[in-house]
């Protein structure tokens, strides 16, 4: 099945390198700061895996005047985030949400991380000890040692 | 031995994962809005531009939005369908004209035929974005209460009317 | 006729491939001597056939032979000569004729340059090395054929997709296939010796010129890749986290840990069983890349047209080989315990660490990578992207810096936390100084570049300590001699690491970059360059047109001068809009100009300038990886052992 939106998608993909420039004007030096945040971190739901920012495809277009719009209108960040996530879902998102179902995700590398520090440093430290030095021992072989040297 | 079997454990729960998700679609995006209300809209009629049709005269009713455009090739395809939906008299099927021009969008009707009630100009997609719409066509089910109840992406065919949408249609048309 | 040949050639390459894999391995296992000796032979003569083939398609490219569909898909009359060449390549089919190629001349070189390897083992590698070959062969065989006729024949094929059209891009795949497919002997190796039981740690010697081959070829095709991105894509990335690139970065992860591990299990004969894991997932990690790219299972801007019947093949395939693969080691891996224990405050411990953290991170890497489908596969649907691999991979490979510098002064075996805190203890508060220094007079602090800027100075102060502990107490020619190869290729691996991290943390932190409207006469400043544009001009060139932007830039000192001009290209055939980035490299910095779209009748753009500060340090520090990893496998010792065979070694390495 070829949708009208897979051309657009298409369109997308084959252009990555017609690179998305608009010249919009910021009044603020942080809401230019935001914008480029946002653009970057939403994705392009046409495209084959690419954020805002990158993608010429027009729907792209759209959601990156939307995202000004809401931020020259005072907007917080969030509130740019949420608009995306009631209409298009958690998919929008490049940063998952922290939730139930993406603990896992979130925090699994840690804990792995932890775990095999954990068993590495267990299984290294009931490795047998090297020999301890006999101190005695060492004197007596020391002054056998001399005792042959000046025997010679 | 208990140890050295742990990665061949986890690569073969790997393997499960990713035979199951060959069966999925990693392009196509659930619409969160189902079971929510129905974005709100106010737009010109295509036919009559001096009117506007809202989402508010539709409460009480079951309907159907359908996202078209003229320059949708897949749009073309899925007419048919939509005429034989429209032409069943179940519910109405309100046409949203989706970045498209109005002059371009009535010769489009005038030649493949006009199923829809009325087909409402979104000029510049605002309302499509409000509905998550992101490809063309796509259709809605919306029930009496004003809530969505069901979205088709991409193009209806015969089999996905009978399956998909008409069990939705017949369970809130009571 | 030739495609028919081509496409002959490689139904005999799986044929003498699956002599090569079974006969040997029989007769190694029952003892017959003839049956092992087939390997060598079968391995050349499948890289003959499959070298036919590979060539059968080139000439199909070169000779214009649009009755093959996948010339005609893939190229044109226009299409320049290099470009006809790497088109081979361009595509899936003939992508994985390549991935054969890549691998017969592996196992043709492992054939040829093993004298020091005892015959059965070498047999046994050969074999494993024919079944990943045979797999592959019959997939192309029997649903990927690049030789598939079109008929009648196309007068004019369709264009390459033009962002090929590239050198960049034209060495790209051969230089990733030339890294992961290497993997596949440090596989038959570790393969070859749990089939075996071989107890001692031979192999992981003779794995190590090979493994280091491979992975400095993975580096150089990874850093091509992220260099390629960033002048062609027009938005100043160079890494942007796509399962693609994923695919090739965690076989490049695990094989870094490979690499340390063989060192270890050959200087101290312990860790074997971790070695051979570690060698089974690095080829497993290719594998598996091979399937994300062509199953269609995860979105991707390089995915090929995806297919899941491909799909269903490869992961059968993965199941096969990497099951049957961890099969045979949960089964034989117990042989493989080491006598030695290893202490955690030791050479063995710190590089043991650092498998550990390498390994986690490409596990952090791959679950992010899959987490999507399994959401979906539970009916909901989320994307994961940069924001959480950035966090996760500098977050779990930061510890690694600073280990990096205890790793190479720490001693083997043990050492004491007295004398590794008074040696390290000056350079430490040194550095920290010095970075402090250096951060302070950046354009403003930021407490990553400090860390970033720290850890690149530490590991490269441990690097010259590590030098100057070497020659300290020696006369300069004595020292000189008794230092292996592989020790300076430690050095510049390092090193290479060291001036990557001063890449990536700058260019992050300090890029400068503005859109905006631009009119003819109109001036600009961003960072200290005052940008000046021209307008534009149209031009007519091969197999496209462009409009060229014409820009001045001037240091605001006055003292650096030049010209830059972005274009937007239209290629002809495929009616397809392109941005061509101008710019203006340097050792400290990039300058950066796009063309975005024509504003009004005025002659104004919308223009993007960036400023890039050291963005070239994160692919030099590739390239003086790669140097290292070349110097480390050129090390004499892997070679004098070809003189220390006897007659009675040869009697007793009859088959077991």
């Amino acid at each position: 099945m070829r949708y009208a939106f897979l051309l657009l998608c298409l369109l997308g993909w084959l252009n990555p390198a017609a690179a998305a420039i608009e010249a919009y004007e910021f009044e603020t030096p942080q809401m230019e700061q935001d914008y480029n945040q946002l653009v970057q971190e939403l994705r392009c739901l046409v495209c084959q895996n690419q954020n805002l920012a990158g993608s010429d495809a027009d729907l792209a277009r759209d959601l990156r005047r939307e995202t000004y719009e809401m931020l020259s209108e005072g907007k917080s960040r969030q509130e740019v985030v949420d608009f995306m996530v009631e209409r298009y879902g958690d998919f929008v998102l490049y940063r998952p949400q922290f939730k139930t179902s993406t603990y896992l995700l979130w925090l699994g590398p840690f804990l792995l991380l932890l775990l095999a520090l954990y068993f590495l440093v267990r299984r290294l430290r009931t490795a047998t000890p090297a020999p301890e030095v006999d101190e005695d021992a060492l004197a007596r072989a020391r002054r056998l040692l001399e005792n042959n040297e000046s025997n010679k | 031995m208990n140890r050295f079997v742990l990665p061949l454990a986890g690569f073969l729960l790997m393997v499960g994962l990713l035979g199951y998700g060959l069966s999925l679609d990693p392009k196509k995006v659930p619409s969160p809005l189902i079971d929510k209300q129905a974005p709100a809209f106010s737009l010109a009629m295509l036919e009559e531009p001096a009117r506007q049709l809202s989402t508010a005269d539709m409460v009480g009713q079951v309907w159907v939005l359908n996202v078209w455009a003229s320059w949708c090739v897949s749009c073309r395809a899925e007419h048919q369908v939509i005429s034989e939906l429209a032409s069943r008299r179940l519910v109405p099927v309100v046409g949203l004209n989706y970045k498209d021009d109005p002059a371009d969008a009535t010769r489009w009707l005038q030649q493949f035929g006009n199923p829809y009630a009325t087909s409402v100009i979104d000029r510049d997609g605002r309302v499509g974005i409000d509905w998550g719409v992101y490809g063309v066509p796509e259709t809605f089910v919306i029930g009496a209460d004003g809530l969505i109840k069901y979205k088709h992406i991409g193009p209806v065919s015969q089999e996905s009317l009978e399956q998909k949408i008409m069990p939705v249609l017949k369970e809130l048309l009571g | 006729m030739i495609p028919e040949i081509g496409q002959f050639a490689l139904i005999v390459a799986l044929c003498v491939g699956l002599v090569q894999a079974l006969v040997p391995l029989a007769g190694s296992s029952l003892g017959i001597q003839r049956w092992v000796a087939v390997a060598v032979p079968a391995a050349l003569a499948q890289l003959l056939f499959v070298g036919i083939s590979y060539a059968c398609l080139t000439f199909a490219f070169l000779s214009h032979d649009f009755s093959v569909l996948y010339v005609a898909k893939n190229s044109n009359t226009e299409l320049p000569l290099i470009y006809r060449i790497s088109g081979v390549w361009g595509s899936h089919e003939g992508s994985l004729l390549l991935w054969a190629l890549v691998l017969a001349l592996w196992s043709g070189a492992v054939a040829v340059f093993t004298p020091s390897v005892p015959r059965v083992m070498r047999a046994r590698v050969l074999a494993v090395l024919g079944l990943v070959s045979c797999g592959f062969l019959l997939f192309i065989i029997a649903t990927s054929n690049p030789f598939e006729r079109l008929l009648p024949a196309a007068v004019e094929g369709t264009d390459l997709n033009p962002l090929l059209q590239d050198i960049g891009l034209a060495l790209h795949p051969p230089m990733l296939y030339l890294g992961y497919v290497g993997f596949s002997v440090a596989f038959a190796f570790a393969i070859a010796a749990l089939i075996s039981g071989q107890v001692d740690s031979a192999w992981a010697r003779w794995a190590r010129p090979w493994t280091n081959i491979a992975w400095l070829f993975l580096t150089l095709g990874i850093a091509l890749g992220s260099w390629w991105a960033y002048y062609e894509l027009g938005w100043g990335g160079w890494w942007f986290w796509d399962p693609v690139e994923n695919a090739s970065f965690m076989p490049w992860l695990i094989g870094t840990a490979l690499m340390h591990s063989l060192a270890i299990t050959e200087k101290r004969g312990t860790f074997k069983a971790w070695t051979a894991l570690l060698a089974i997932f690095a080829f497993a990690l290719s594998l598996l890349g091979t399937f994300l790219v062509r199953s269609g299972v995860l979105t991707s801007v390089h995915a090929f047209a995806s297919d899941p019947s491909r799909g269903v093949f490869i992961l059968g395939f993965l199941v096969v080989v990497v099951g049957g693969s961890l099969a045979l080691y949960a089964w034989r891996a117990p042989l493989l315990k080491s006598a030695a224990s290893t202490r955690l405050l030791s050479r063995d411990g710190m590089l043991l660490l650092n498998n550990a953290f390498l390994t986690v991170v490409t596990a952090a890497i791959l679950l992010g990578t899959l987490y999507p489908i399994a959401i979906d596969a539970m009916g909901g649907k989320i994307s994961v992207g940069p924001p959480y691999f950035n966090l996760m991979f500098i977050s779990i490979t930061a510890p690694l810096g600073v280990l990096i510098g205890i790793g190479m002064l720490i001693r083997w075996k043990q050492d004491s936390l007295q004398r590794l805190t008074s040696r390290l203890r000056i350079p430490a508060l040194a550095v920290l100084l010095v970075s402090l220094g250096l951060t302070l007079a950046l354009p403003q602090w930021q407490w990553g570049a400090y860390l970033g800027i720290a850890m690149a100075l530490w590991i490269s102060v441990t690097a010259a300590m590590a030098l100057y502990e070497r020659f300290r107490h020696r006369a300069l020619m004595s020292a000189l001699r008794s230092t292996p190869a592989g020790f300076y290729g430690m050095l510049l691996g390092h090193l290479g690491i060291a001036v990557f991290i001063i890449g990536i943390t700058l260019t992050s932190l300090y890029t400068s970059e503005k859109d905006l409207r631009m009119a003819p006469g109109d001036t600009y400043t961003v960072a200290g360059y005052e940008f000046t544009f021209h307008g534009v001009r149209d031009f007519n060139v091969a197999n496209y047109v462009a409009t060229r932007g014409g820009f001045s830039v001037r240091s605001v000192d006055g003292g650096y001068r030049t010209e830059m001009f972005p274009e937007k290209r239209v290629y002809r055939v495929q009616n397809n809009p392109m941005t061509e980035a101008a710019i203006d490299a340097g050792i400290a910095r990039d300058l950066f100009i796009a063309l975005g779209e024509p504003l009004d009748n005025q002659g104004a753009w919308a223009v993007r300038i960036y400023y890039k500060p050291f963005i070239r340090w994160i692919w030099l520090g590739a390239i003086i990886m790669s140097i290292g990893g070349l110097v480390a496998a050129s090390d004499r010792r892997y070679r004098r052992l070809v003189r220390s065979r006897s007659p009675a070694r040869e009697a007793a390495e009859q088959p077991s």
